[in-house]
C-alpha cells in the first residue's frame, strides 16, 4: 500500500523534527494564522507568540492555573471567616455546611486557610520564577551568543548549579535568616532554580546564532541588544515558557518543602503551613480534611504546569503529538504500526482507508 | 539530523560509527574522562566556595548562635577561643580564613558540632549517611529502572491504552514528597499495620549482619522506598516515552525492522539503547531532586539519615554541621554524576570514538 505523501493531515512534519529550533521557526505557520498577514502588527505578532498555548492540554493547564489565580487574588471574598481566626468551641470538626473543610486543633477554618494559602503560594512561586527566569534568560542568552571561554565558564556556572542538589541549599541559606521575607524566601528558590533553564536556552541560542536571519542582521550592522531582544528572543519565547512552567513546578513545591519543614517563618500561610500545623498536631491519619486537601490542591497546581508544559513540548517537537494520532488511525484500519512485514491489502480495504493515512515507518 | 557531516573523507574508508569503535576495541576515553573531571573538580570547589562565604555573607554564625544559646554564660574570651576553633575569627584576613578553612577541610576536619556536644561534624555525618545512601540508592535504582522499562514500553506501544499511565504517572509525580509519605504512614502503617512506622530498625534489635535485623531493616524501608519510587517515577516515564517516540520515528528503525528483525530486538537494542541516552543525561537534575526528596523522607519517616540530621541540626542553628553535611550531600551527588557517566561512556560508542 502506497500512499500518497501530500495527503498526509495537518500535522506538518518539519525536516529533522527532533530538533527544537526548527520546529520553533516554522512554529509560526501551521498553528496560528494559516495564511502569511501581509503586515506584523503587534497584536498579530502575539497571537503568533500565543499558539504554543492553543492546544487542549496547555488550554486546560492555564484554565486550572487561572482558577487558583483568581481564589489568590479574590481570597477575601471567597474565604468565609479570616484563616487565623480561632474559635475553641468548634475545634477538629469534620466538613460541614458551616466548614466546608473542617476546622483545625484551635478551631481555624480548614477552608479558608486553604484559599489564602493559594495566594502564599502563588505570590512567592511567581516572584521566585520571574527572578530565576531572569537569570537564566541572561545568563543562557548570554553564554550561547557569545563564543570561547566566556560560554563556556558561564556554562560550567550553570551546570554547577544543576548538580548541585537544591534543597539542602535551600534550607541552608533560608535558615541563615532569622524571619526571613517574602521575597527573600522567593530570592532563595529563585537562587536554586535558574540553572535548567540557562542550559537550554544557551543550547538554543548557540543553534539560533549561525541562522542566516542572524547573520543578516549583523551583517546590516544591528546593535548586539537589538539582535537578542528583537531577532533572538521571539524565537526562544517557547523554551522560556517551558523552562517558566518547571522552574515554577520545582518553586512551589519547594516553597512548600520548606513551610512543611518549618524553616520559613510559620506567618507566612501556604499549603505547606498548613500541613507543618496539622503534622505538628497530630492530625494524621485521623483528621483526613485537615492534611487531605492541601496536598491535593500542591499536586493539581503540580498537574496544570505539567500540562502546559505538556502543550508547550508536543508544540516545539511534533512528533510526540502526531505519534499517538497516527498509531490509533492505523489501528482503526486494522494495522499495527510496529509490525515490519509489509502488509498485502485488497483494492477495497486501501481504498478504505484512503486519504486519512500518513507515511507510517513500517506500511 | 540531516546534512552535519563534512564529506570531504570518503566514508568508504572511515566506516561508520560501529565499524569505528570495533576496530578500536575497548580504548578508554580518556579526554571524555578529562573533561568530566575537571567538572567535578570545578563543581567541588564552588560548593565549598559558596559553603564557605555563605554564613560570612549572611547574618547567623556558628559562634553568634552558640553565644545566643548558652545565654551569657560564656567569657567574651570564651567567645574568642571558640572563633578561633570555628576558624572565624574576625581578625584574621578573609583570604587567611579561606585558607584555613580549605586546610582544615583537607585534613578532614568538618569542624564542630554544637548541636551535638561538640562532637566532631565528622562522626555525626558517617553514623548517619550509611542509612541516607543505602535509601537513595535503592530507591533511585528500582524508580530509573521501573521507569525507563515502562517508558519505553508506553512509547513502542504509541495511542495504545497504556497511554493512560502518562498523566497518572505525571499526578503522582507533582505530589510532594513528605505528604505522600504521610499518607502512606496513616494508610499502611497506623490503618493496615503492615509496616512500621518509622525509625530504621526497633530499639530492641541488636545492629548485625544477621538474619533478624536485615529483614528488621528492609520493612523499615519498604514504606520510605516505595514513597520515594512512585513519585520519581514520573519523569522517568515521561522523559523515555518522549524519547521513543522521536527515536522510533528514525531511519534505523525502518531498517532494522525491514531486515525482519523480531520486535523484542528492536525495542530493546535499537530504539530503547538510543533513546535512554537523554534519560541517563538528565540523571544529573534528577538525583539531586531525589536526594532532596529522600531528606525530606526521613524527616517524615524519623529515619536516621542525613535528612534528619540536617532537620535537627537546622532547627538548632548549627551552621557547622549543616555545611558539613552540604558538602557530603555534594561530594555525593558528584559520585553519582560520575557513576552516570560512566554508564554513558559505556552505552555510547560515540563518546569513546571522538578520542581518535
Amino acid at each position: 500500500m502506497n500512499t500518497p505523501a501530500e495527503k498526509t493531515p495537518a500535522t506538518v512534519q518539519p525536516v529533522g523534527a527532533g530538533a527544537p529550533e526548527t520546529a520553533v521557526i516554522l512554529a509560526t505557520g501551521p498553528e496560528g494564522s494559516t495564511e502569511r498577514a501581509p503586515e506584523k502588527t503587534f497584536w498579530s505578532q502575539l497571537k503568533a507568540s500565543m499558539a504554543m498555548f492553543g492546544n487542549a492540554k496547555s488550554a486546560t493547564g492555564l484554565i486550572i492555573l487561572g482558577v487558583f489565580a483568581l481564589v489568590a487574588i479574590f481570597a477575601p471574598w471567597i474565604a468565609p471567616t479570616d484563616p487565623n481566626s480561632q474559635n475553641l468551641n468548634d475545634t477538629l470538626q469534620p466538613p460541614s455546611l458551616h466548614h466546608l473543610l473542617g476546622t483545625t486543633h484551635i478551631g481555624q477554618d480548614v477552608f479558608s486557610q486553604l484559599v489564602y494559602g493559594t495566594r502564599g503560594v502563588l505570590v512567592v512561586g511567581f516572584l521566585a520564577t520571574i527572578m530565576a527566569t531572569v537569570v537564566a534568560i541572561a545568563v543562557g542568552v548570554t553564554a550561547g551568543y557569545l563564543r570561547g571561554w566566556r560560554s563556556e565558564s558561564l556554562s560550567a556556572l550553570s551546570n554547577v548549579f544543576l548538580v548541585i542538589p537544591g534543597l539542602p541549599l535551600m534550607i541552608i541559606v533560608a535558615s541563615q535568616f532569622q524571619d526571613p521575607p517574602l521575597w527573600v524566601v522567593a530570592a532563595v528558590l529563585g537562587f536554586t532554580g535558574w540553572a535548567w533553564g540557562a542550559r537550554v536556552l544557551r543550547a538554543q541560542t548557540m543553534s539560533l546564532r549561525n541562522r542566516d536571519f542572524i547573520q543578516a542582521a549583523r551583517a546590516n550592522g544591528e546593535p548586539l541588544h537589538r539582535i537578542i531582544l528583537v531577532e533572538m528572543l521571539p524565537n526562544l519565547m517557547a523554551i522560556i515558557a517551558s523552562s517558566f512552567v518547571g522552574t515554577m513546578t520545582a518553586a512551589v513545591l519547594g516553597l512548600t518543602t520548606l513551610a512543611f519543614i518549618g524553616v520559613i517563618p510559620v506567618s507566612n500561610l501556604n499549603w505547606g503551613t498548613i500541613l507543618f500545623w496539622a503534622q505538628q498536631n497530630n492530625a494524621f491519619p485521623d483528621y483526613w480534611w485537615w492534611y487531605v486537601p492541601a496536598g491535593l490542591c500542591i499536586a493539581l497546581l503540580g498537574v496544570a504546569l505539567s500540562l502546559i508544559n505538556f502543550g508547550i513540548d508536543e508544540y516545539v517537537n511534533p512528533r510526540l503529538r502526531s505519534a499517538g494520532e497516527r498509531a490509533r488511525s492505523m489501528k482503526r484500519r486494522g494495522l499495527n504500526i510496529n509490525a515490519s512485514v509489509t502488509q498485502v491489502r485488497t483494492a477495497q480495504a486501501a481504498a478504505a482507508a484512503g486519504g486519512a493515512a500518513s507515511e507510517g515507518d513500517a506500511v | 539530523m540531516s546534512a552535519d557531516s563534512q564529506t570531504t573523507i570518503d566514508p568508504t574508508l572511515v566506516g561508520t560509527t560501529a565499524t569505528g569503535t570495533d576496530r578500536q576495541g575497548s580504548r578508554v576515553p580518556w579526554r571524555f574522562i578529562g573533561g568530566r573531571a575537571v567538572f567535578y573538580l570545578f563543581t567541588l570547589w564552588a560548593a565549598i566556595t559558596m559553603n564557605f562565604f555563605l554564613p560570612r555573607l549572611l547574618k547567623g554564625d556558628a559562634v553568634d548562635s552558640f553565644m545566643a544559646r548558652s545565654q551569657g554564660q560564656l567569657t567574651p574570651a570564651a567567645e574568642k577561643a571558640l572563633r578561633a576553633l570555628f576558624g572565624l575569627d574576625k581578625s584574621v584576613p578573609l583570604w587567611e580564613q579561606y585558607l584555613n578553612y580549605w586546610n582544615m577541610l583537607l585534613h578532614g576536619n568538618l569542624g564542630v558540632s554544637i548541636s551535638t556536644g561538640l562532637a566532631p561534624v565528622g562522626d555525626a555525618i558517617a553514623s548517619a549517611l550509611p542509612w541516607t545512601l543505602g535509601l537513595v540508592g535503592v530507591a533511585t535504582i528500582i524508580s530509573f529502572l521501573i521507569g525507563t522499562g515502562l517508558g519505553a514500553v508506553i512509547g513502542w506501544r504509541r495511542g495504545s491504552r497504556l497511554d493512560a499511565f502518562v498523566p497518572v504517572t505525571t499526578f503522582l509525580g507533582t505530589v510532594p514528597y513528605f505528604w505522600l509519605g504521610l499518607i502512606f504512614i496513616a494508610i499502611f502503617s497506623t490503618a493496615l499495620g503492615w509496616f512500621p512506622a518509622g525509625h530504621a530498625y526497633e530499639i530492641g534489635v541488636e545492629p548485625g549482619w544477621n538474619g533478624d535485623f536485615i529483614s528488621e531493616v528492609v520493612s523499615h524501608a519498604a514504606l520510605p522506598v516505595a514513597t520515594i519510587v512512585i513519585v520519581s517515577l514520573g519523569g522517568w516515564v515521561l522523559g523515555m516515552r518522549n524519547m521513543m517516540l522521536t527515536v522510533l520515528d528514525e531511519d534505523y528503525i525502518t531498517v532494522a525492522q525491514a531486515k525482519g528483525m523480531p520486535n523484542q530486538r528492536v525495542l530493546w537494542k535499537y530504539a530503547a539503547r538510543n533513546a535512554v541516552l537523554p534519560q541517563i543525561q538528565s540523571f544529573a537534575l534528577a538525583i539531586g531532586f531525589i536526594v532532596g526528596g529522600t531528606l525530606v523522607m526521613e524527616m517524615v519517616f524519623s529515619y536516621p539519615g542525613i535528612g534528619l540530621l540536617l532537620l535537627n541540626a537546622t532547627n538548632a542553628k548549627d551552621y557547622a554541621l549543616m555545611q558539613g553535611i552540604f558538602l557530603v550531600l555534594v561530594l555525593a551527588v558528584l559520585v553519582a554524576n560520575i557513576l552516570a557517566d560512566v554508564a554513558y561512556a559505556i552505552l555510547d560508542p560515540r563518546t569513546r570514538q571522538t578520542e581518535a
